[in-house]
């Protein structure tokens, strides 16, 4: 392996570019993933059957079936049913659906562990439903979901790379695509391997960096 | 859609469930040995052990998946695709395995092996005979949930040439140009699965609780 220095700097807006990408789906896919999560978690909970059970059904079919499947239906059935997307804003709209569905369940699960007592007590001091999830129940729910947030933060970092089956121009494609050109594909794609072990591993400890600092607010055990 | 095309991707999803099967025993053969290492007072073989936990869960599976295929003929392997797949599959889930199965691991109670040592059972033994089934049984419930996870991860096998579940809806739709019937088809197959996996997790669960420590 020959090292070429015009190579790497000839390459390197490219690689910004796709760097870029993966940090915008992935940006855009875990913030859109958790509002909507929360959406659905508080319809499940607050929202009579006819939301109830849909949303349950919506959300066991996400989490049953590979996201590559539900990549596929929405990228090419959705042009069938009226609905053409460019890649990048398919794999949003994606990657936002396919983690809204286990931050619904994160939430859900925090719902239920914020203890009965705290929500009694705030009903006997006088706040009505809408104070309690927001005085109440969201900020103790914050604490009790962080762990598990940031678990699935991670996990949605690594779908990213799925993206590049339907040709979204993140980091996975357009280093496979470099590094067949280059003849170079297994080093190439050993540099991305160690690129994403870093930013995981680095957000990981971001997480517990997070979890650490914001334990002060911790009212409720899980 | 028509029944034939239906047939098809039933055939195809039984191929997932093989390969799938295969690298989850492989992986937990693996992830027994990797936990092991990774909770030996030894730094020699934790570090290792850690670092192979980490790594393979820090990288999304495509990449290892594309890695491996591309790899394994570079190092003058020349293996067909699905045994490159399934070796992708089988290290992946084997970090997953070696998490869970550390847990079972580190609640095994004291007690036992206390007693295990005071009736004169050698380290091996006391693997084999109570840390080991005690382990795997704490950590079944992830295993079912893992083995979840791998049929739903063995899609992305279809990247690298493997005519699975995925890959069939995915040709199919090509050919019949009815993309939403057969992945709703796929979908609705894998669901099926994974019902089968979980139902089948909780079945097998009920009858060993007696041992339960």
């Amino acid at each position: 392996m020959n090292f070429d220095t015009n190579l790497i700097v000839s390459i390197m807006p490219e690689l910004a570019r796709a760097f870029g990408v993966t940090l915008l789906t992935w940006g855009v896919g875990v913030i859109g993933a958790a509002i909507l999560g929360f959406l659905v978690a508080v319809g499940r909970r607050y929202g009579s059957a006819w939301l109830g059970y849909p949303l349950w059904l919506c959300v066991e079919v996400i989490r049953g079936t590979p996201f590559l499947i539900q990549l596929f239906l929405l990228y090419y059935g959705g042009p069938f049913v009226g609905l053409s997307l460019e890649p990048i804003p398919a794999g949003l709209l994606g990657l936002t659906v396919y983690g809204a569905a286990y931050f619904s369940e994160i939430f859900r699960a925090g719902f239920e562990a914020v203890p009965p007592g705290h929500v009694e007590a705030a009903e006997c001091v006088g706040l009505n439903r809408r104070q309690i999830v927001r005085r109440i129940l969201i900020p103790e729910m914050t604490m009790l979901v962080l762990p598990a947030s940031v678990n699935m933060a991670i996990i949605l970092l690594k779908e990213t790379a799925v993206l590049s089956i339907i040709t979204v121009p993140e980091l996975t494609l357009v280093i496979s695509a470099i590094g067949s050109q280059q003849y170079a594909f297994v080093e190439s794609l050993f540099l991305l391997a160690l690129f994403y072990w870093g930013l995981v591993e680095l957000s990981g400890r971001l997480g517990r960096y997070m979890e650490a600092r914001l334990s002060k607010y911790r009212f409720a055990t899980a | 859609m028509s029944w034939k095309l239906f047939e098809l991707l039933v055939q195809a999803s039984l191929y997932t469930v093989l390969i799938s099967f295969i690298s989850i025993t492989i992986g937990l053969a693996i992830g027994m040995v990797v936990s092991a290492a990774a909770l030996s007072p030894s730094r020699a073989l934790s570090v290792p052990g850690r670092t192979f936990v980490s790594f393979f869960r820090g990288v999304p599976l495509l990449v290892q998946l594309l890695l491996i295929y591309n790899l394994l003929p570079a190092l003058g392997l020349n293996v067909p695709s699905v045994v490159a797949a399934i070796t992708g599959l089988s290290l992946c889930t084997a970090a997953y395995q070696a998490e869970n199965l550390r847990g079972g691991f580190q609640s095994v109670p004291r007690g036992l092996l206390e007693a295990a040592d005071m009736a004169g059972l050698s380290a091996f033994q006391q693997f084999r005979r109570i840390r080991a089934p005690i382990a795997l049984r704490l950590a079944f419930p992830s295993l079912v949930n893992e083995a979840i996870m791998i049929l739903k991860a063995s899609s992305l096998v279809s990247v690298v040439g493997i005519v699975e579940l995925t890959r069939m809806a995915q040709d199919l739709a090509a050919s019949t140009y009815r993309p939403i019937e057969l992945f709703s088809a796929a979908g609705l197959l894998y669901l099926i699965i994974n019902w089968l996996i979980a139902s089948g997790g909780s079945l097998f669960e009920r009858s060993f609780r007696w041992g339960r420590p």
